[in-house]
């Protein structure tokens, strides 16, 4: 982990609430996709921690939702400095990939799914990248994965746009090695239930600190408990306790 | 040079900046992040008798200045913060810690003190008699004169270590229950711990935490632990250590001139894990500013009004 100082290249919506906000600074934290940065927003006590969706050496790359003061907060600002702390989290285990994982996708559950997806390439996977978006109107990153060179399913709930439905109404006809993915927590409890591989979960949670002090985050696994923020927010398939 | 040392129930701190329980872990987080080594000391996460989970999840609600937690306590558990977390920091941290311990009943509090009390790393033990976050104990033992001086009796028979009870602020009259942890033997009070509060989530109509209530803490709280603070230290011969929302050299200064020997810092470690550094490294300044050669000389400096 690392404290920064980052500058706002850009941070523009890309469709409603949906942002996209870009940053140059010491990215050296990162180590893996899904790590989260978590940051500084004026006139807001707590940080906000956000998926990274993309980074290379001296930029990174946000996807969020304004859902709420913070979110307001900082999509107001279009220029100047933001202070993050990077590098946060376990990330994706890319070992278990095989040659043709499945990147699933809940609304802004893509964002750290892009950067896995790059990383895969980079190590010669095929990955395919099942999207479900609640209506047309909600759609964003398609072009962008599609850019990747993945094999891009697109969902949405009302069929405006790909095949009507939800994510695992798709997944039973696709032929995958394992599969990564981060959306809400309702779709991760029916993606277990009709996955036929092995997999990774990327939670959120309501966190205090993001770095592991306060236990704020913690949720009960079948190997202990763990705190989303360090030991997680990516969990495997085989550790997770579904709540019933 | 300005000297930053105060004397804590006998034991020298080079400054008087402590990492308040359950913002700082067991320290290993932070020791990753710079040499703790700097800090006077740190008071760990919050022990109990048995491992505990603590409360479910949302823990953490947003405020204006501040934040609500229920965590509830979760731990490992004394035997395992002896066996595990305590090497593990013996590593990193070469001072005495202050062993922050709560429970659910008096024998809880026995039992946890007198096996941390036997470890040498162990500097103080801090018994938390506040907790607002846990049923049928934690804030109960501390809301009243009698139940406080009770596990303050039985802790100290059991202990050779100095002895600090952190108070709660969810009380009518905090000098009352001071004087009560005094009489029964307490070496210090620590205090304020959180203050019970709440937020609703407009979208919901729900509560933001789970656990409907929490402890709010930050920079809101300050002025209520400063004056409380000093309507403690005026009335007890111990050390108090002002804890709540102290976020900057200032604060610390201010805490000690209200009657503080030592601060503890908790919801600033959360923002800026740095925190406790930061303030150190500002406090020779921001003395020089305000005239002050030797912070030990400014303990209770506040004049009366």
């Amino acid at each position: 982990m690392k404290q920064g100082i980052f500058e706002i290249i850009e941070n523009r919506p890309l469709n409603g609430e949906v942002m996209r906000l870009r940053l140059r600074g010491d990215t050296g934290a990162i180590t893996c996709p899904g790590q989260f940065v978590n940051i500084k927003v004026e006139d807001c006590f707590l940080r906000r921690p956000l998926s990274v969706c993309d980074w290379d050496a001296d930029s990174l790359t946000l996807v969020y939702r304004v859902v709420g003061r913070g979110t307001e907060q900082l999509s107001k600002m279009q220029s100047g400095h933001l202070n993050l702390l990077t590098g946060l989290g376990n990330g994706f285990d890319l070992g278990p990939a095989g040659e043709r994982p499945l990147l699933i996708g809940g609304g802004l559950g893509f964002t750290p799914l892009y950067a896995l997806a790059k990383h895969l390439i980079a190590q010669g996977k095929k990955p395919q990248v099942l999207l479900g978006f609640a209506s047309a109107s909600q759609v964003v990153y398609e072009e962008e994965f599609k850019a990747l060179d993945c094999d891009v399913i697109l969902c949405t709930e009302d069929g405006s746009r790909g095949m009507k439905g939800f994510v695992t109404q798709a997944m039973p006809g696709l032929d995958y090695s394992y599969f990564y993915t981060c959306g809400p927590e309702a779709m991760f409890k029916a993606v277990n239930d009709c996955a036929v591989t092995s997999g990774q979960f990327s939670f959120e949670q309501r966190m205090g600190c993001g770095f592991g002090a306060c236990m704020g985050c913690s949720c009960e696994t079948l190997y202990g408990v763990k705190r989303i923020c360090k030991e997680g927010p990516v969990l495997r398939k085989e550790e997770i306790k579904w709540q019933t | 040079m300005a000297d930053l040392s105060v004397s804590l129930c006998g034991i020298e701190l080079d400054n008087p900046v402590i990492p308040a329980s359950g913002t700082f872990g067991y320290g290993y987080e932070f020791a990753q992040l710079y040499d703790i080594n700097m800090l006077g000391t740190f008071s760990f996460k919050g022990t109990t008798k048995e491992a505990r989970f603590g409360n479910p999840t949302p823990r953490i609600a947003e405020c204006t200045a501040g934040l609500i937690n229920a965590v509830g306590l979760q731990n490992p558990g004394v035997d395992q913060v002896i066996g595990e977390e305590l090497p593990r920091l013996e590593r990193v941290f070469h001072k005495k810690v202050m062993a922050n311990v709560s429970g659910f009943s008096v024998e809880d509090y026995v039992y946890s003190c007198r096996k941390l009390d036997a470890c040498d790393q162990v500097g103080w033990l801090e018994v938390n008699v506040s907790c607002p976050n846990v049923h049928g104990g934690g804030m109960s033992f501390g809301t009243c004169p009698e139940a406080a001086a009770e596990v303050t009796r039985a802790v100290k028979a059991v202990c050779h270590k100095p002895v600090i009870i952190k108070l709660t602020p969810n009380v009518t009259d905090i000098v009352s229950i001071a004087k009560a942890c005094e009489e029964a033997g307490a070496d210090g009070l620590s205090l304020i711990n959180t203050m019970l509060g709440m937020r609703i989530d407009l979208n919901t109509r729900r509560p933001v935490v789970a656990n409907t209530m929490g402890g709010f803490s930050g920079p809101a709280i300050f002025p209520v632990a400063l004056r409380m603070v000093y309507q403690v230290s005026q009335a007890v011969n111990i050390p108090v250590i002002g804890v709540g929302g102290v976020a900057s050299a200032e604060n610390v200064i201010e805490m000690l001139l209200a009657g503080a020997t030592a601060v503890e810092v908790g919801a600033a470690n959360l923002v800026n894990p740095f925190a406790c550094r930061d303030i150190i490294e500002a406090l020779p300044a921001a003395m020089k500013k305000y005239h002050i050669n030797a912070l030990n000389e400014i303990i209770g400096g506040c004049s009366h009004g």
